[in-house]
């Protein structure tokens, strides 16, 4: 696309076309300047066409966040206000939403990668005899399409006479975190080297302390990367949360149900800060990884 | 565990009674008897799947021996989890722990048993492996060579009654591995502690330790000093798998003086009655065998200065290939088979080349007898293939 476009606004480029209908004894293909900086540098361009597709929205997000829309309805840019920053809690029930959805995001966050750790812990370090139907079995939540789980959840809900609100929402966030728990943790204890435990027993270390000193901390990072997929996951789902809610109203239900009435401009403050403290987070721990390889 | 702290500790006895391990229906390692003395430089060498590392891991107590009795420095050690040894073993591929750096991979023996200052240690270990620049370093940013010291130091650290080699070298190049095998011998020598050194090398096994067990088959074929095992195999399989033996399929013709004589392919070779290794009578079968450094080669026309009294097959010229410090030469003996010779190049004969009629001699007491029973190549390419 980029290459169609280049030549008509270069005119060395564009010469170089015209050249070719000319009656020249041998038409020699020697492109222009234009389309040999193009050609250097068509890897950087796709790179940060990419780059934008990927942050506009968020952008849009952060930019709208300071908007003063007339109206109920933040969709069109009036002018430059903070007056949703100075009173993010100022739209009613939104912040009890968002407390819900947090609390429930840290509960399902510890219970599937405490559960999930050990499913793969159990699948990448023992023989048994349903390994292979645990190992598909692990997937089949991932495969489901999302909606059609949700409403199968709530018929299993109903018919087990369970009230819905907090802990359906729980129970089956922890059931669909548990997975990609599984996948990632898996894929780092099978990496690791059984040697290494054997040597840390070789050195007097007991069970106990081999997997506290030396399992553990090499499969942090798969179990870390888990825990921050749940959260993720779980903060933000609406689809099996709306069907197995009852009347609790968890953030991404309430921003569905306000956006039939008005979107707050509210609603981009708490998606900028969200956004701003994962930034941090990456931010934070690239730092510290940098630091202790300098060390 | 009391004597840890004496670095002089001079290691102690390993005593292995009727040990054996079984997978199954697979034996993995028959029952062994051994002792391997304290303080000495010991090699357990085999090829791949021999048993020789699960001897190791028994000794190490990574793995449960099925029967018999593992004891160190007079205690019966069996029942107990490898973290209540005073062993520790230097990993194929080092096993170092990559999240730690090179100081606390070489502590970790000593925090886990509760020592509190461990830098002056560490660091005196680590100077030991000439490695003390290197303690904050990660073990991946380490070459190979640096890697296998660490392992070494980590395991050296704990003053062990034993130190298991598990082919500590088998990953580095070979210049490296020489390097190391001289840098390991002088380690063992300054501490004084028993090592345990599984190898399929053979050269390794023959240059670093003052005993050799060849294991085949999860036995041992053969113990004894490399010197010893290479002059005067036991079986076939140590005659093959140890450097390269000429076996010569041969019938007695004469037994009860000191010289038992041979027929092979027309030809009478003399054989010392005491490096037969099997019962000898008039009319049975041995195989006699002779290392092809120890044959000379002379052309067919100066047959005339062969001594007398050397072993002399006659035979023609099939493959010579000249490899620097020698040439080796495959001669084909009618009725006997090849013969592979090594000649020193000091006056290399420009008429042996492939076609000529040449004669093959040695000294008699050159000659090693072997039982008949056995598979004549056992162990030939296993012995290659290390190599």
């Amino acid at each position: 696309m980029a290459a169609t476009d280049t030549p008509a606004k270069d005119p060395a480029a564009a010469a170089a076309p015209a050249a070719a209908p000319a009656p020249a004894p041998a038409p020699r293909r020697t492109p222009g300047k234009g389309l040999r900086w193009l050609r250097r540098n068509l890897v950087t361009l796709a790179g940060l066409a990419t780059l934008a597709y990927l942050i506009l929205p968020n952008a849009v997000v952060m930019v709208f966040s300071f908007n003063k829309p007339n109206g109920r309805f933040n969709y069109q840019w009036t002018r430059f206000s903070t007056d949703a920053w100075t009173d993010p809690c100022g739209v009613a029930d939104m912040c009890g939403s968002l407390a819900l959805s947090l609390e429930i995001a840290v509960w399902a966050t510890v219970g599937a990668t405490a559960l999930g750790t050990m499913i793969a812990f159990a699948l990448a370090r023992y023989r048994f005899r349903a390994r292979a139907s645990v190992n598909t079995l692990i997937f089949l939540p991932m495969a489901m399409p999302e909606v059609v789980m949700a409403a199968s959840l709530a018929t299993l809900f109903l018919n087990m006479g369970i009230q819905f609100g907090f802990w359906t929402i729980l129970i089956a966030h922890i059931m669909f975190c548990l997975s990609f728990v599984v996948t990632a943790v898996k894929a780092r204890v099978m990496s690791m080297d059984p040697r290494l435990e054997q040597a840390a027993q070789d050195l007097y270390a007991t069970p106990v302390q081999t997997f506290l000193r030396i399992t553990l901390p090499i499969a942090a990072p798969g179990i870390a990367a888990g825990a921050l997929l749940s959260f993720a996951l779980s903060f933000d789902d609406f689809i099996i949360t709306n069907f197995n809610a009852g009347s609790t109203v968890t953030f991404p239900m309430f921003v569905w149900g306000s956006a039939q009435r008005g979107t707050p401009v509210q609603i981009n403050v708490i998606g900028t800060a969200m956004f701003l403290v994962a930034v941090l987070c990456v931010l934070v721990g690239q730092l510290a990884g940098k630091r202790r390889k300098r060390s | 565990m009391t004597q840890t702290e004496t670095p002089e500790s001079s290691g102690g006895d390993v005593r292995l009674r009727g040990i054996s391990k079984t997978y199954g229906s697979f034996t993995a390692v028959h029952p062994l008897d051994l002792t391997i003395p304290a303080g000495s430089f010991f090699a357990l060498l085999g090829a791949s799947g021999c048993g020789k590392t699960t001897t190791l891991r028994m000794i190490a107590g990574l793995e449960e021996p099925t029967t018999g009795t593992v004891e160190l420095a007079g205690r019966d050690v069996t029942a107990l989890p490898p973290y209540k040894r005073q062993v520790n073993t230097v990993f194929q591929n080092y096993a170092l722990f990559p999240h730690l750096d090179i100081f606390e991979n070489v502590a970790f023996g000593l925090r886990r048993r509760g020592i509190k200052s461990v830098a002056p240690q560490v660091e005196e270990m680590l100077d030991l492996v000439e490695l003390g620049p290197m303690a904050r370093r990660k073990p991946q940013q380490l070459s190979g060579g640096q890697q296998q010291r660490v392992a070494v130091a980590r395991a050296l650290i704990n003053h062990p009654e034993v130190l298991l080699l598990d082919e500590p070298l088998g990953a580095l190049d070979l210049k490296l591995r020489r390097q190391m095998q001289l840098e390991l011998k002088r380690i063992q020598t300054e501490v004084g502690i028993t090592f345990v050194h599984v190898t399929h090398d053979q050269e390794e096994a023959m240059t670093m330790a003052d005993t050799v067990a060849v294991m085949n088959g999860g036995r041992v074929e053969q113990l004894g000093a490399p010197a010893e095992l290479y002059e005067n195999p036991a079986t076939t399989f140590v005659a093959n798998f140890l450097g390269t033996s000429n076996l010569i399929a041969a019938e007695v013709t004469e037994a009860g003086g000191e010289d038992l004589l041979l027929a092979a392919g027309g030809a009478t070779l003399r054989l010392p009655a005491r490096r037969c290794r099997t019962a000898a009578r008039a009319g049975g079968q041995v195989l006699a065998g002779v290392r092809p450094e120890k044959v000379a080669l002379a052309h067919a026309d100066d047959a005339g200065e062969v001594p007398a009294g050397h072993n002399r097959l006659t035979g023609r010229v099939k493959d010579a290939s000249f490899i620097g410090v020698s040439t080796q030469y495959v001669i084909d003996v009618p009725g006997v088979g090849e013969l592979s010779v090594y000649e020193q190049n000091i006056g290399r004969d420009g008429r042996l080349v492939p076609g000529a009629e040449t004669v093959a001699h040695w000294k008699p007491e050159h000659t090693f007898g072997l039982d008949a029973g056995q598979d004549i190549s056992a162990g030939a390419d296993l012995g290659e293939e290390a190599a």
